[in-house]
């Protein structure tokens, strides 16, 4: 799989698990659980630092720069001027114009606000930024974030945390046949074959957090997304077998008594 | 002088730039940014930008984080 690399904007990423760098228990099993999924893109978000605790670690000392892509998010905008500020902030903490774009409509559900996030993303494509939007799996709004310049859409499976899956395979099928981007399921993976069916569906990339953070163990659930995102990619690129309502033998009739 | 520092009041020296807020803080330059009165700097200008009285001053850096945000 090592030539099986995914390019956005530019860049090459060898691995087509993303991961999200939340909810872990400590640095220390973030760094494991990263390291274990294979990921080599990871996402954080943009809080204001501790100014009070002078012993408060920073996250990037256990995750290197160097060797992880750091995607820094919009979490918790829930206005385009939010999110824009805060994509502004990420490129002023960070060393690159990569931004995770999510402008959210609602706490419950957490959906994206797609006409707030059409429009989040024509500021900041107009500023230089490479904007990853978080999207809803609707193919006119993935559609609608390529026209204006986005390099790859990242649709839901399902609600963040949800774990429920690819809730609407179908949307999702049109938006990979539609888009001529690079498509990345974002959130709603509860489980591997969330995963490996996303990738057999022909995604280019998966990016999760809480269905690895949140398992019980979450370094082996990490190995689990690794080896699911690599066979779903394989069966994607291996071409199934078409669906048959009746059996088709295997074995030859030649030969029998 | 006091200024702002998120959110929080903080006395700092007169004609202290925000590299000396960051060196007075611990915090490591490349790792942060800063934003003066909804004016996000670029790191380059830490040196320049001398703080006045009453700034208001916001520190952020990169936290863990997937998607969403809230409270479980």
């Amino acid at each position: 799989m090592s030539d099986d690399r995914l390019t956005i904007a530019g860049r090459e990423f060898r691995s087509r698990l993303w991961v999200g760098t939340g909810k872990y228990k400590d640095f220390v099993e973030t760094k494991k659980a990263i390291e274990t999924s294979g990921a080599d893109v990871v996402t954080v978000a943009v809080r204001r630092v501790n100014v009070t605790d002078r012993n408060s670690e920073n996250l990037l000392d256990y995750l290197d720069p160097k060797q992880y892509t750091i995607l820094p998010n919009t979490a918790g905008c829930y206005t385009v001027e939010d999110a824009v500020r805060y994509a502004r902030l990420a490129r002023a903490a960070g060393v690159s114009d990569l931004v995770k774009l999510e402008v959210i409509g609602d706490e419950r559900t957490l959906f994206p606000d797609t006409a707030g996030l059409i429009e989040a993303a024509r500021i900041l494509i107009k500023e230089g930024f490479v904007v990853l939007p978080y999207t809803n799996d609707d193919p006119i709004v993935a559609q609608k974030l390529v026209d204006i310049g986005c390099p790859a859409v990242m649709p839901l499976a399902a609600p963040i945390g949800s774990g429920l899956g690819i809730r609407n395979p179908y949307n999702l099928k049109i938006i990979l046949e539609t888009v001529n981007v690079p498509v990345i399921v974002d959130a709603g993976v509860g489980t591997a074959s969330d995963a490996a069916l996303a990738m057999e569906y022909g995604a280019d990339a998966v990016l999760m957090n809480t269905a690895i953070a949140g398992a019980k163990e979450p370094i082996a659930m990490a190995e689990a997304m690794k080896y699911a995102v690599e066979a779903g990619r394989l069966a994607y690129k291996a071409g199934r077998i078409p669906r048959k309502l009746y059996a088709t033998a295997s074995s030859p009739i030649e030969g029998m008594l | 002088m006091h200024v702002q520092v998120n959110g929080e009041s903080r006395r700092v020296p007169e004609e202290i730039n925000v590299t000396g807020l960051l060196r007075d803080l611990e915090l490591n330059v490349e790792r942060v940014a800063v934003e003066v009165n909804l004016e996000i700097l670029d790191r380059r200008d830490f040196d320049a930008r001398t703080l006045r009285e009453g700034d208001r001053i916001e520190i952020l850096s990169f936290i863990g984080g997937g998607g969403g945000s809230g409270h479980e």
